[in-house]
């Protein structure tokens, strides 16, 4: 079964052209990968289709805005699947 | 249309924001300064005010979707197909459903027909943010208002 992460590392290689072997747990979408912020509408649009959930991306950015120290909370790949996850969860119960 | 004035839709048909599908009917000037560059001597509506169009009549559909409470930026256009040509004087339906109910951005699709025939197609995004000023929240409601009322006279 595909995991989370392995789910949107193909989203994020297919929508930005990044080879999928960079695209690692660790890293950043923003500032590890170069991915802006409207290639990254595309990709959680992608991401809203493919696990059929509405990522609270407004609620994100107004929680970042409060407090920049929080970028990697929501967008180092691992988190960001966390919370994906905390999302797919609350869909299903 | 007042293609100078970037005032694309003229009247709203048909419009669910609930489902998000609008209709909206376009009337193409015979005369615009527009026309007078595009092209000299074979005035033809230019590809990218068929694609505000499209983006207008989407815009439209979010806002009423959005209650006017955030306002809808057009941010990518995606496969546009110009299929023929708009020349002065024609009559274009522009139709758009809701892709996509993002948080912080929409996707629809969007077609222009006329005479039954398509003209243009695309799929176009949106960020959906607060309005940067009452000012255009406020002619953004005088607007939809006028052309939501020419449907109904």
């Amino acid at each position: 079964m595909t995991t989370t992460f392995e789910a949107v590392a193909e989203i994020i290689s297919e929508t930005s052209d990044i080879p999928l072997e960079e695209i690692t747990p660790e890293k950043n979408a923003f500032t590890d990968l170069g991915i802006d912020s409207l290639d990254f509408l595309d990709i959680a649009f992608a991401i809203d289709k493919h696990f059929g959930i509405k990522i609270p991306l407004e609620q994100w950015t107004e929680e970042l805005n409060e407090n920049n120290a929080l970028v990697d909370e929501y967008f180092v790949l691992s988190k960001l699947c966390a919370r994906i996850d905390e999302v797919i969860a609350a869909k299903d119960a | 249309m007042l293609l100078e004035y970037f005032q694309m839709i003229d009247n709203v048909e048909e419009l669910d924001p609930e489902t998000g599908s609008i209709l909206a009917r376009a009337d193409v000037p015979m005369e615009s300064p527009v026309f007078e560059g595009h092209f000299p001597g074979s005035p033809l509506v230019p590809g990218v005010l068929l694609i505000e169009t499209m983006a207008q009549a989407s815009g439209f559909m979010l806002l009423s979707r959005l209650k006017f409470e955030k306002m809808p930026f057009l941010a990518n256009v995606t496969g546009a197909k110009m299929r023929t040509f708009v020349e002065p004087g024609a009559v274009l339906m522009v139709k758009a459903e809701l892709e996509h109910d993002g948080s912080g951005f929409a996707k629809t699709r969007a077609e222009i027909s006329s005479d039954g025939k398509k003209i243009c197609d695309s799929r176009l995004m949106f960020r959906i943010m607060p309005f940067p000023n009452e000012t255009l929240k406020g002619n953004m409601l005088d607007r939809f208002s006028q052309i939501s009322r020419s449907s109904a006279e």
